[in-house]
């Protein structure tokens, strides 16, 4: 039994797989705390579509696909963010607009064109044997990079995300704090494509941090707890993805539905309201209970 | 239209003039004149739409009238507390971790020695010592406006906006949240507040403002809460008596009603 669970740890790209999956889980969870509270769990699902088509066109014109797709997805995180706060139309409006577009894009330019990068299911679902040593190294640098920008600019991230007009008046530079955040949101989902897939890697975003706002009321604590349970989900869905044969994407998702399910069945249905309404900044009323 | 009070130039912390602000086509305020000088204590009297809230945001510099000026004195310490009513009470923070996000400067994500001492001690002082640890849905409505106000009074402003601070609370707290604010402003602090409470809140200021998308009428109490200057500020006719110095509004078309 221990034999078997050990076996594809003997494979360099099975290595390779878990790490990153692990990475990319813990990362996907770090960055899902802020981007579910701040009422934009539907942005993961967009923005990895938006980058699809900036992937179809560096892989048209042969441009390195971490600066293509990156350019094209940070552009699209920074319109979705502009028009969000803007008031004019809804988060998800903006991103259904901006991200779809940009997806039908991608789709039209490969099949135009050709595929000359990852294959197409690959880039849709994830895939266990797409990890080069290149993306391991991308991936880490970026981990590093969204560590040091979440540590060094923790309480203006806190405070934007929490109020972000009394935010404004009280020194935080709010329009850059949302792009900083927009920019390592972008990378994130960049590096994770390759295992996660287009379609998928929202849910590495919201179900980590959902399942840690229904353990705990505090944002610190959040914010490690929603990290760990992404890993743990990465590290056993790559897992389950080699010995079930089924795409890593999927595997990884199905793990963290399944934390989810187990969470709300231990803590029953009073924490799931805490995650009620998560991203609503209007017409919540205050409670009386003291 | 203006204040009507002569104004110190030094004494003046934001003036604004021949303002007119708006969203798409719709204009929200038209030819604001007003200015808040050191130690004021204004409240903005109006209905639903009168534009408060849009006032206090041309005061905070976080819109730009289309016409006129807002001008600020250099430096100007302003802070600002929310109406409750537009706060995610879901957000995981605690009562302590909401007043330290006052405190941008520090990088770092923990709060030093000296800023839990003084939290604690800004806590105490408002009467919710002890209550740092809680959730922040966990208060009653007259303690989370004392948090907000003890996030703003970290920031050691001159100026303190708040935006409908007696919404939601009970009367005894209604009660002490005017003794605190007439405290801050004996203490130096100015105040501007607004508010639609006529006899609970805006008959004990020292001076109001009548708001209906432009200033109707300023001054103190017995020159605003007038039965001409209501109507026009409210669309409905109001009857004002006074008890005890203090002039006490009733709803004439209610009266008349019932």
């Amino acid at each position: 039994m221990m034999e078997a669970v050990l076996d594809p740890f003997a494979y360099s790209f099975f290595v390779k797989g878990v790490i990153v999956a692990t990475l990319a889980g813990g990362l996907c969870g770090l960055i899902g705390v802020y981007i579910t509270l701040r009422g934009m769990s539907y942005i993961g699902h967009g923005l990895s579509h938006a980058i699809f088509g900036g992937f179809a066109a560096s892989s048209i014109i042969s441009l390195n696909y971490y600066l293509g797709a990156g350019v094209w997805g940070l552009a699209s995180a920074l319109a979705i963010n502009r028009v969000t706060r803007s008031r004019r139309i809804g988060a998800d409006a903006a991103i259904g607009v901006i991200t779809t577009a940009s997806f039908a894009l991608g789709v039209a330019l490969l099949t135009f064109f050709g595929n000359k990068g990852p294959s197409f299911d690959a880039a849709l679902f994830g895939s266990i044997i797409g990890v080069s040593a290149a993306d391991v190294w991308a991936l880490l640098a970026i981990t590093g990079f969204t560590g040091a920008v979440v540590f060094l600019h923790y309480r203006a991230l806190l405070f934007a995300t929490f109020d972000p007009d009394v935010a404004d008046v009280s020194g935080v530079r709010v329009a850059r704090t949302d792009a900083l955040l927009m920019l390592i949101l972008s990378l994130s989902i960049l590096a994770t494509l390759t295992v996660i897939g287009v379609t998928l890697v929202a849910a590495t975003l919201v179900i980590p941090a959902v399942v840690a706002r229904m353990l705990t009321q505090r944002f610190a604590r959040m914010l490690w707890l929603s990290s760990a349970i992404g890993a743990a989900c990465g590290f056993v869905g790559m897992n389950l993805s080699y010995h079930l044969d089924v795409p890593s994407g999927t595997t990884i998702v199905l793990t963290g539905a399944l934390v989810f399910g187990v969470v709300l069945l231990i803590t029953g249905g009073r924490r799931l309201q805490r995650t009620g309404r998560l991203d609503d900044h209007r017409g919540v009323a205050p409670a009386a209970t003291a | 239209m203006t204040v009507p009070r002569e104004r110190d130039a030094e004494d003046c912390l934001v003036a604004v003039q021949g303002a007119s602000f708006g969203y798409d086509a719709s204009p929200v305020l038209r030819e604001v004149s007003l200015s808040v000088r050191a130690r004021d204590f204004i409240g903005v009297v109006g209905p639903s739409g009168s534009g408060k809230t849009s006032l206090l945001r041309l005061l905070l510099g976080t819109a730009r009238p289309q016409r006129g000026t807002v001008s600020r004195q250099p430096g100007l310490a302003v802070a600002y507390v929310p109406q409750l009513e537009t706060v995610n009470w879901n957000f995981p923070v605690t009562v302590g971790e909401c007043v330290l996000m006052a405190r941008t400067e520090r990088r770092l994500p923990w709060s030093s020695r000296s800023e839990r001492v003084e939290v604690s001690s800004v806590l105490d002082r408002l009467g919710i010592g002890g209550l740092a640890g809680r959730h922040i849905r966990e208060l009653s409505g007259g303690q989370q406006q004392r948090m907000f106000i003890a996030r703003a009074l970290l920031r050691r402003p001159q100026l303190l906006l708040m935006d409908e601070p007696t919404t939601g609370v009970d009367i005894a707290s209604r009660h002490d949240m005017l003794h605190l604010l007439a405290d801050l402003n004996a203490e130096g602090m100015a105040i501007l507040l607004t508010t639609h409470d006529l006899n609970g809140v805006a008959a004990h200021l020292p001076q109001l403002v009548a708001l209906q998308r432009t200033v109707v009428a300023a001054g103190p109490p017995q020159d605003v809460i007038t039965p001409s200057v209501l109507e026009r500020t409210f669309g409905a006719p109001m009857e004002v008596l006074e008890h005890l110095g203090i002039p006490v509004v009733l709803d004439r078309s209610w009266t008349a009603s019932s």
